[in-house]
């Protein structure tokens, strides 16, 4: 059974976010994303300084076997991307609820709340969505 | 075995294949000259043989295994088409050449549109594609500028079942078109209900294969043409599973408006270990004037391409010259060996050896995909009960089979088969080998559970056992660099640029 | 039956085995209206029929001394390389996807990578794609990916051959790529750099580098990729694989070197066959290699440490990525690939250079023999690799035509494709003209020149 930390909020096409004290939103994706996407090789990240919707695909995770778009759960300007998965894919597989991806400084407050909490998230994941 | 780099010396080369030391310089200033020669390597001609004799020997092939690899149609390849189609006559012509040198060559070009013509109902044929994508391309092109000819522009969408091809959804892309997934019902076949709901006045077409990648016939393919149709959309057909239907069944009377072939599957061109291949394009009559550039003409006693004078509205050209004309020219031997009759025989009996191994295959244990149906000239088998009860996956059987000396069949695709392995045996099998194959399937189930390791990790008696390709995607390798570049000497100075 | 194993005793237990009473009946899926269908087709024949008639329709083909070149290429091709890339284990495989089954193609193919990488002086070369113009296309459409603002407008010069531009035409519009084409000096049959001022801050995301280009003219890469370098233009480097042996690598044009660089590989040991089966390859620089299109194979190791080769970054392609991939193609043109791996190899640097230095030396002794026929003279100044154009005297289709009746292959007219050289001529002679042929196609021009026209 893959790990959903109860501290996150995720969407439905599993990525997690975490709201930092600034407001700032880091987004990765769920241990459940890793273990079906198998060992990460590759991983594409935005731009910083774009802007993107919530549901927009802006990052890409590619195992040998399979390519997964990753959405911002929000919508905002992207501030920061995590270089050292450019470098080292796995820690996406090691540790996928510290590899963020990307951060975003969201715009729009009300769609933090309309992301799913951990258990709604368990639902969706244990449904083999 | 070592790179072929590896055997490079200093000095070193394969005499006779070089021209003599010329005396004088290029007439080329120095600043568009190479400063040294390039890093290739440097050996004698026994040696160049021996290493890419010995190479050959770590392949399976159709000419040395059992190629069972759904999808692809891995049959024999005449050898009487590979010998007629490298005549010299056929082999020296230069491209420019052709109107005035090619007369036999266009004319067995034209031949060969006319057969395929009648192969499937269309009422013309462009050989030119250089693979199933390329053909695949091509049509989507067509169904744009058709739709753009008429002035509908609305229509920006491509319908594609879920089972398709990873080329249709690609081709369609390239094309300029937005995907829509149509899903699959229980049984195989495209859903109904889920189609009529996607088409409408952005529908440009349908990208359809049939018998589609599941390995059954679409019962429903008349409705679906006609709820395609019915919307203004255009009917594509994707020909990498004609083998099933050869001279019994034409794309045209199943409604199809725009086909392509894989001359490479079907019409027994060799596949080259990747290429090169063919895929000629067909269309109906509305479609015509789109049809890739060049085509063969026959005028009086002579034979023409037509070019872009005699076909304005063609989408236009796909390659520099007039495609893969060797591949043409194996598969209009091919042809010309079979005849009428001979086209039918290759879909019954690749038919009859589908269902008697997926049939042989379900004694001997294994779950078909869609055991209610009847197979075509492939099957597909789901391995899901291996994988949950023993951790076994398709890929593991596959990888096992390969010490059986069989090759595998396609592991994982499609898709939505949850561990499937996709089986097409080809006409060209005799029973033993399919009873051997059989065989083999059994002894990998029985030692599924009595040695389940020896399955997960194979194979165990290759060259190589299974390799690591998260590393090698991770620790990218993909050109030899020497160890210590500076430590190898540079070849020949270069006259000229000192 | 031809290619069928089946015995009668056969076919009957194989039916039985399934319940069914005759071939037909495995059909019953199939809707009856649509197994009515007629096909008017002729018989089967034996395999002496067949041989007989093809042999034939051979003989309906007439060599041609060829001094044509304009993207195919007529070279000595070693025996060596056909007589093994015809064996049966390369020839009857499928694209290696299980590589422990397919170690002898996917070697090939990695040591083909190299090799091409190496002559193009870029890190990457991919698998090989259908030919050089659908490899332009390919190459394109890859700069605008990895285009830093993803701009779709790019520059294609004139002096890329007008197949070419008609396939990158073709392949670009559904992407609504802009082209814009840019002109060439008139003098020079080449790019001016200076021309390209007029592009600048125009959102351009790629410019095209033919070297040599179409004319056989040499263009000032150097200059021009110093160009795209400062306005943040991908170079898109198309070249003739003989011409490297010779001529600066792309990887070195200006200071940091092209970006891409493609073309066809028919000169490495591809028979001319009409125009095909030819090959495309496409190198780029590490960074971009997610970007690539086609197969790729990389080294590396199997579970007990041995090495071996694998497909990989599969993610790029259409079997995984689908209407995402970088392209839609799959099967590519890799017994070629495996044909120009063997030929490189025999060939090595040296035998490479000097073909290249023959070739070019042909040209020029053709030229120098061409236009000491009256009215015959060269159209452009500067230094060509091994094709020029010519301006003839009377209409160059027809002088082909008759040319032609005398067994030689005497060039390409312009006038087609370039109004402006309605004259010219476009010849081309490579290592395997001999002085003889040389002299032959002058004297012929000679007199057709000096026949009456109408």
């Amino acid at each position: 059974m893959s790990e959903v930390p109860d501290n996150l909020r995720y969407a439905k096409t599993h990525e997690w976010a975490r709201r930092d004290t600034d407001g700032t939103v880091r987004v990765g994706i769920s241990d459940h994303a890793q273990e079906a996407l198998g060992d990460v090789v590759y991983v594409e990240l935005p731009e910083v300084g774009r802007r993107v919707q919530a549901g927009e695909a802006c990052a890409v995770v590619e195992s040998v076997k399979a390519a997964s778009d990753i959405y911002s759960p929000v919508s905002g300007e992207i501030v920061d991307r995590n270089a050292d998965l450019i470098e080292k894919p796995e820690l996406i597989n090691q540790k996928p609820y510290a590899a963020w991806l990307f951060a975003v400084k969201p715009e729009v407050p009300a769609e933090w709340e309309q992301l799913l909490d951990a258990d709604a998230y368990r639902r969706v994941s244990e449904s083999g969505d | 075995m070592g790179l072929i780099f590896d055997l490079s010396q200093p000095g070193r080369r394969a005499g006779v294949q070089v021209p003599a030391q010329p005396a004088e310089p290029p007439e080329i200033p120095e600043r568009f000259l190479r400063s040294a020669a390039p890093r290739l390597l440097e050996v004698s001609e026994l040696d160049a043989v021996r290493h890419y004799t010995r190479l050959s020997q770590r392949n399976y092939a159709v000419d040395t295994q059992f190629y069972p690899l759904g999808s692809c149609t891995m049959k024999y390849n005449p050898k009487v088409c590979h010998a007629l189609a490298t005549l010299p006559a056929f082999l020296e012509l230069h491209p420019e050449g052709m109107e005035w040198g090619g007369q036999g060559t266009l004319a067995c070009l034209f031949e060969l549109q006319e057969w395929l013509q009648t192969i499937t109902g269309m009422t013309a044929v462009s050989l030119v594609p250089a693979a199933g994508a390329q053909g695949e391309f091509a049509g989507v092109a067509m169904i744009r500028a058709y739709h753009r000819a008429r002035g509908d522009t609305a229509r920006s969408e491509m319908l594609v079942p879920d089972a398709a091809h990873g080329t249709n959804p690609a081709s369609a892309a390239m094309g300029g078109f937005r995907v829509q997934q149509i899903p699959t019902d229980r049984d195989g076949n495209l859903d109904l209900e889920a189609l009529g709901a996607a088409v409408g006045p952005q529908t440009a077409g349908l990208m359809l294969t049939n018998p589609s990648t599941l390995g059954v016939f679409e019962k429903h393919i008349e409705t679906i043409a006609a709820i395609v149709h019915a919307a203004g959309g255009l009917m594509y057909y994707d020909g990498a599973n004609l083998n099933a239907i050869l001279g019994l069944v034409r794309p045209a009377d199943m409604g199809f408006d725009v086909i392509h072939l894989n001359l490479h599957k079907t019409f027994a061109t060799p596949h080259g270990g990747g290429g090169p291949g063919a895929g000629p394009v067909g269309v109906r009559e509305p479609l015509l004037p789109f049809l890739p550039l060049p085509r063969v003409v026959r005028e009086g006693s002579r034979y023409r391409w037509l070019t872009e004078a005699d076909c304005p509205d063609s989408i236009g050209r796909l390659l520099a010259f007039g495609g893969n004309i060797g591949v043409l020219l194996r598969a209009y031997v091919y042809l010309r060996l079979l005849g009428k009759e001979g086209l039918a025989r290759v879909a019954r009996y690749a038919t009859l050896n589908a269902n008697y191994l997926q049939k042989c295959l379900i004694e001997a244990g294994f779950t078909a995909a869609f055991p209610q149906r009847r197979a075509v000239h492939e099957f597909a088998l789901t391995l899901k009960r291996l994988r949950k009860e023993r951790q076994i996956t398709a890929l593991d059987v596959a990888k096992r089979l390969l010490d059986h000396g069989f090759y595998a069949p396609t592991v994982d695709f499609p898709q939505l088969i949850p561990e499937c392995l996709l089986i097409e045996p080809t006409e060209t099998e005799s029973k033993e080998t399919l009873d051997r194959f059989v065989e083999a399937m059994s002894a990998i189930l029985r030692e599924a559970e009595s040695d389940p390791a020896t399955v997960r990790t194979a194979p165990h008696s290759l060259a190589v056992g299974r390799l690591d390709e998260v590393g090698a995607a991770r620790r990218l390798d993909v050109a030899y660099r020497r160890e210590s570049e500076a430590a190898v000497p540079e070849p020949a100075a270069f006259p000229g640029n000192q | 039956m031809p290619f069928i194993p089946h015995t009668e005793d056969e076919t009957r237990a194989m039916l039985a085995a399934l319940g069914v009473a005759t071939l037909d009946d495995l059909f019953d899926e199939i809707p009856a209206d649509l197994r009515g269908g007629e096909f008017p087709l002729p018989p089967g024949s034996t395999e002496m029929e067949v041989a007989r008639e093809m042999r034939r329709l051979a003989g309906n083909n007439r060599p041609l001394v060829c001094f044509a070149g304009g993207g195919a290429y007529e070279h000595h091709i070693p025996a060596a390389v056909w007589q093994i890339a015809v064996r049966g284990e390369y020839m009857s495989a499928y694209t290696p996807y299980q590589a422990e089954a397919s170690q002898g193609t996917l070697q090939v193919l990695y040591e083909y990578q190299s090799m091409l990488a190496s002559l193009c002086a870029l890190e990457v070369s991919n698998a090989s794609l259908y030919d050089g113009a659908s490899a332009l296309a390919e190459a394109l459409l890859m700069a605008v990916r990895v285009h830093r603002a993803r701009a779709k407008r790019v520059l294609l010069p004139r002096t890329v051959a007008p197949g070419y531009r008609r396939v990158v035409r073709t392949l670009l519009a559904p992407q609504e790529v802009e082209i814009l084409e840019i002109p060439y000096d008139e003098t020079q049959g080449r790019i001016d750099p200076d021309r390209l001022a007029a592009y600048e801050g125009q959102d351009v995301a790629a410019l095209v580098l033919p070297q040599p280009n179409y004319f056989g003219q040499l263009e000032e890469v150097d200059a021009l990729t110093g160009w795209a370098e400062r306005q943040g233009v991908v170079t898109v480097a198309l070249v003739n694989p003989i011409a490297l042996g010779l001529l600066k690598p792309p990887g070195e044009w200006g200071t940091r070197g092209a970006d891409l660089a493609c073309g066809d590989g028919q000169p490495f040991g591809i028979p001319l066959s009409g125009g095909g089966p030819y090959f495309g390859f496409l190198c780029c620089r590490r960074e971009h290699v997610h970007q690539l299109p086609g197969r790729l194979v990389a080294r590396t190791v199997d579970s007990a440490g041995r090495e071996g080769f694998v497909l990989t970054l599969q993610a790029r392609e259409q079997h995984i990525r689908r209407g995402k991939a970088t392209s839609n193609i799959c099967t590519n043109q890799g017994l070629m690939a495996t044909a120009a791996t063997i030929h490189l190899a025999l060939l090595g640097p040296e035998g490479l250079r000097r073909t290249a230095l023959r070739c070019h030396h042909r040209t020029r002794d053709l030229v120098r023999r061409l236009v000491a026929v009256p009215g015959v003279e060269r159209v452009f100044e500067g230094a060509c690799f091994h094709e020029a154009v010519l301006r003839l005297p009377r209409p160059p289709r027809e002088v082909l035509a008759r040319l032609a009746s005398r067994s030689i292959l005497g060039g390409i007219a312009l006038g087609l494709d370039y109004p402006e050289l309605a004259e010219g001529l476009l010849v081309c002679a490579t290592e395997l003209r001999t002085e003889a042929e040389l002299e032959a196609y002058a004297q012929a021009l000679n007199e057709i020149l000096a026949e009456p026209w109408a």
